[in-house]
């Protein structure tokens, strides 16, 4: 009797044993998720509109027909990311993903209150870089802190209406990442040229 | 010798029904903090960092990209408010108003997450473009053949989920049903 409870209850433990540790490695090990069904039409650090959802043919499932979207698959390594979306008429939103597609952060154009939702992505060991002073000047600035070095970052308009479609196509067209670079210098202005005598 | 056969015959048990359960709990939906409002079910935690390893894994495998919560939350029904499976040969209206969003959409996908083909090339509705009775309650016709109103077909197929988003909206992690989370009504009307 002893010796078939003992025998049940490690069997219990080694079916609870397989079925978490399935669990947690499968995002790791998954060939098919979302980051990796993005990642053959989607480069590095570049903006690409995604074809809109058809019965036939869609990038990823569950995706809403309503909307225009686009994806910048980001890569930090090589610096901290700047992103800009212009706001379409209706509504846009921008979220951000990590490796395993968790999403992490989530801004849309009213939250934003501006024209154009202007951020800057970077890793935590790269914030701490960031010169306080010049954080505080750039106040306006809003910086995003991504927990994992790539990602994805998913931008989309609405188009409440069919007819409006187009428009939300150009204000996802018009969206921008790409790896933060320093400000060049302003060019001095030429030096006079003195006629010769 | 028998002990041994008995050991790797128990591990042999054992690993396939682990698998079995994740397989289980993966394909049906299983993962906590689930919001169910009249039918409606939706996991606002699956669009923040807080997503247990169920939600996670399940995102994963299904290879979308979840709803961030900054962004909104998505609502599903698979069924109707009497526990009917949803049948795209039958007539289901989906009726009465939504939490308060600034935008919202109801689109239909079949079981896989695709749309689903139609004659009209209409895949869901946005708040903006539905017709509203005067009282401004909705009512979408989700059935195979036309409908006059707002119709969504279902292009016959045997069976399809419904999924509602609300976007810019208050309904998040800390929502409860109740009063102030109206969801729409799901009923079969008529099934030939």
């Amino acid at each position: 009797m002893i010796r078939w409870m003992l025998l049940i209850l490690g069997g219990g433990l080694l079916v609870g044993i397989v079925h978490l540790a399935t669990v947690i490695i499968l995002p790791r090990t998954a060939t098919q998720d979302a980051y990796a069904r993005l990642t053959p039409i989607a480069p590095v650090n570049t903006v690409v509109a995604l074809p809109a959802p058809t019965p036939e043919k869609a990038v990823m499932p569950f995706m809403d027909p309503a909307f225009a979207s686009a994806v910048c698959r980001y890569d930090l390594s090589q610096g901290p990311l700047k992103l800009t979306v212009p706001v379409s008429p209706a509504y846009t939103s921008v979220s951000f993903y990590t490796r395993n597609d968790v999403a992490y952060y989530a801004i849309n154009d009213r939250a934003a209150g501006r024209r154009v939702i202007e951020l800057d992505l970077m890793t935590s060991a790269q914030h701490d870089q960031v010169p306080e002073d010049e954080e505080i000047t750039a106040a306006d600035r809003l910086i995003v802190e991504s927990p994992t070095p790539t990602g994805l970052i998913a931008i989309r308009a609405m188009a409440p209406e069919p007819g409006l479609m187009r428009a939300a196509q150009a204000a996802i067209a018009a969206a921008k990442c790409g790896t933060a670079q320093p400000e060049p210098p302003p060019a001095a202005p030429a030096p006079p040229v003195r006629p010769r005598r | 010798m028998r002990l041994l056969f008995g050991t790797l015959f128990g591990l042999a048990v054992a690993a396939i029904v682990g698998l079995g359960l994740t397989h289980y709990a993966l394909t049906h939906g299983a993962a906590f903090g689930g919001l169910t409002i009249e039918g409606w079910t939706a996991w606002p935690k699956s669009g923040t960092t807080d997503a247990d390893p169920y939600v996670r894994a399940s995102i994963a495998r299904s290879g979308r990209l979840p709803t961030a919560l900054g962004d909104g939350v998505s609502f599903t029904v698979d069924s109707d408010d009497d526990g009917k499976t949803l049948d795209g040969r039958c007539e289901v209206v989906i009726s009465g108003i939504t939490p308060t969003a600034r935008f919202w959409t109801v689109t239909l996908y079949n079981s896989d997450g695709g749309l689903v083909a139609n004659s009209t090339s209409r895949y869901g509705f946005t708040s903006q473009e539905i017709l509203r009775h005067s009282d401004g309650t909705f009512e979408i016709v989700v059935a195979p053949r036309a409908n006059p109103g707002n119709w969504l077909p279902t292009g016959g197929v045997e069976r399809y989920e419904l999924v509602l988003r609300l976007y810019d909206t208050a309904v998040g992690v800390s929502t409860k049903a109740g009063r102030e989370v109206p969801m729409p009504d799901v009923t079969t009307r008529s099934c030939p």
